[in-house]
């Protein structure tokens, strides 16, 4: 595999606050990365060292083989980016969005106007070609959006929270069209809050939580080893978890209280979750539910269930 | 420190951002130009023949004609001004149109400047329309108004770049009322414009002596009325040495501000 983004000691300094503090990553040709973690963590930071908009403190990092303190302009030629906020030139329609991009990229006329046409339709709004950006619904500005930063036939691609703030349908279709990318062979570097999103499009996950990288890999993988197979939620008064402690006592099971809820979580296996069900029966409760566990419970698990603001 | 003061690398790219604000300004044209022009013409007009009505002759000129030369260049100073203050700070703040071109091949250094030759542009377009609306007022009559033109390239590049610097430090939309207010309009009334500033206290003449217009208009008074005299190629110096050294400084200032 040959990598495409180097990263070692990536260190972001806003005055004394530490925003992104010295990590390690490797991405892949052709690979889908995402960068996980709550408010604050480092996400932004992290993917604008990336393309150069922001200079990096400290730390190596190399994009495409090459170094974006020495020759940004050639990185940038190479990579298209979807920033956190939608950045549209509302003075111009739709078309003209992609074609004055497309010129900042140096492309012929001709060309630019193909392509521009090549990918109305490919985000559909073609319907939309000569709308101002101020009549498009947020998630067609999202594909506009999408569609700019595709105009160049980036190598790398670069998404910061692409589907926040859209309705379902609108994450399904911008998701597809990710997804449809990956037979060109560009890369996808995201971030994103929303763990759907990084298991229907990530190849592997970096969690990152006050500017540190606190676990990576593939997203079954990450689960199955810091979460286990299943969770079993249950909604129990706090008073009463010494009392299911102590007849799980004998299980090999890791258990969190959060709120209302005792989270147990399972390893590998469906005959562990029938003999906790069968003792847990006697335990006065209010609800019971037993499901897959998700990049949610490890996301929560990591990051903590408690809303900390950094 | 150093780094406001150098030189910033700017590239050829940067005339992708000047097409940029031309294709966003042809669409609107009718409205700006109204904005830029109404202005200066009502002065001329009103002022000119109404309050020229009035006054003896100044300077064996009448007074429409004394006013006309400093119209044409304030149009331009005003015209580059605006659009390098509050057009480039929409675009930054509000728009991030800067940041969504910066993530192109482009720099943000390309993008300031391109920004800046709009600007310039702009103080162009303005200054041109009202030499030629002062031509149709029958007020020229020197081949040396043929000047008049690089004058006015000169003063538009100048405003924009020193607008632009302004508005690197601005957070606000209301702030430009201090660059605005307390610079740019007290300039346009004490720079001999409208009164000649032999006649004026001697403490303005002091201070006009250090506003870049008053030696603007006294260039195009010159050169419109057939009089060049020393004041041209020290004037003209005098404004492109700090015209080039904004230029420079509002870069470098911009990008300290927006590259974080
Ligand atoms: N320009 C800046 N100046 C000062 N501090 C900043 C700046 N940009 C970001 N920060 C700080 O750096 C930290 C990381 O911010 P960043 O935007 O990278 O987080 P994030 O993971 O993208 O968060 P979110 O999910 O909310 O987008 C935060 O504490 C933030 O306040
Ligand atoms: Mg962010």
């Amino acid at each position: 595999m040959v990598p495409i983004i180097l990263a070692k000691g990536l260190t972001k300094r806003f005055g004394d606050l530490i925003a992104v503090d010295g990590i390690d990553f490797t991405i892949h040709e052709r690979e889908y990365f995402g960068f996980l973690g709550p408010n604050g963590a480092g996400k932004t930071s992290t993917i604008r060292m990336l393309y150069g908009h922001s200079p990096m403190t400290d730390g190596q990092l190399k994009v495409l083989g090459l170094d974006i303190r020495t020759t940004a302009r050639r990185i940038k030629e190479q990579i298209g980016v979807v920033s956190q906020e939608n950045n549209l030139d509302t003075d111009l329609s739709v078309l003209e969005n992609l074609l004055v991009y497309a010129r900042y990229f140096n492309m012929p006329k001709r060309e630019a106007r193909r392509r521009a046409d090549e990918l109305m339709a490919f985000m559909q709004l073609e319907a939309k070609e000569k709308s101002r950006v101020e009549q498009l619904s947020g998630g067609m500005k999202r594909r506009l959006v999408l569609a700019r930063a595709l105009i160049n036939r980036p190598k790398i691609l670069l998404l910061d929270e692409p589907t926040t703030g859209l309705d379902p349908q609108a994450r399904h279709l911008i998701w597809q069209r990710l997804r449809s990318l990956k037979s060109g062979g560009t890369a996808l570097v995201l971030t994103t809050h929303y763990m759907d999103e990084a298991a229907q499009l990530c190849d592997r996950v970096a969690v990152m939580d006050a500017g540190r990288i606190i676990a990576t890999g593939s997203p079954q993988e990450l689960v199955r080893e810091r979460v286990g197979a299943e969770v079993l939620e249950l909604r129990i008064a706090p008073a009463l978890d010494a009392q299911v402690l102590r007849s799980i006592a004998d299980l090999d099971i890791e258990t969190e209280r959060y709120g209302d809820t005792l989270y147990l979580y399972l390893p590998e296996g469906h005959t562990l979750a029938k003999t906790l069900t069968d003792r847990l029966i006697g335990i006065n409760h209010s609800e019971m539910i037993h499901r897959q566990a998700t990049l949610e419970d490890l996301f929560l698990r990591l990051t903590g269930r408690e809303l900390v603001e950094h | 420190m150093n780094d406001i003061f150098r030189i910033p690398s700017v590239s050829w790219r940067c005339l992708r951002v000047w097409q940029r604000d031309r294709d966003a300004y042809m669409k609107f044209y009718k409205l700006s130009l109204l904005g830029n022009l109404g202005d200066p013409i009502l002065y001329l007009v009103a002022m000119g023949y109404g309050l020229g009505r009035f006054l003896n002759q100044i300077e064996g000129m009448t007074y429409l004609e004394f006013i006309a030369p400093g119209l044409v260049i304030s149009s331009s100073m005003f015209a580059a001004s605006f659009e390098c203050t509050y057009g480039s700070f929409l675009r930054m703040i509000y728009l991030k149109t800067y940041d969504a071109i910066i993530a192109t091949p482009l720099s943000i250094e390309d993008v300031v400047s391109g920004d800046i030759l709009w600007g310039t542009t702009k103080g162009m377009i303005s200054g041109t329309i009202m030499f030629a609306v002062v031509g149709a007022f029958g007020l020229i009559d020197s081949v040396w108004a043929a000047g008049i033109p690089l004058l006015i390239v000169l003063v538009s590049f100048l405003f924009a770049s020193l607008s632009m610097a302004a508005t690197s430090f601005v957070k606000t939309f209301e702030a430009f009322n201090y660059y605005i207010t307390l610079f740019l309009t007290p300039m346009f009334f004490f720079s001999g414009v409208f009164f000649p500033l032999n006649r004026l206290p001697d403490w303005v003449s002091v201070v006009s002596k250090f506003l870049p217009l008053t030696y603007a208009v006294e260039i195009s008074r010159a050169l419109i009325y057939g009089q060049p005299s020393w004041i041209v190629p020290v004037g003209l110096a005098l404004l492109l040495g700090p015209a080039l050294f904004f230029y420079c400084v509002s870069i470098n200032l911009m990008k300290r501000r927006v590259i974080q």
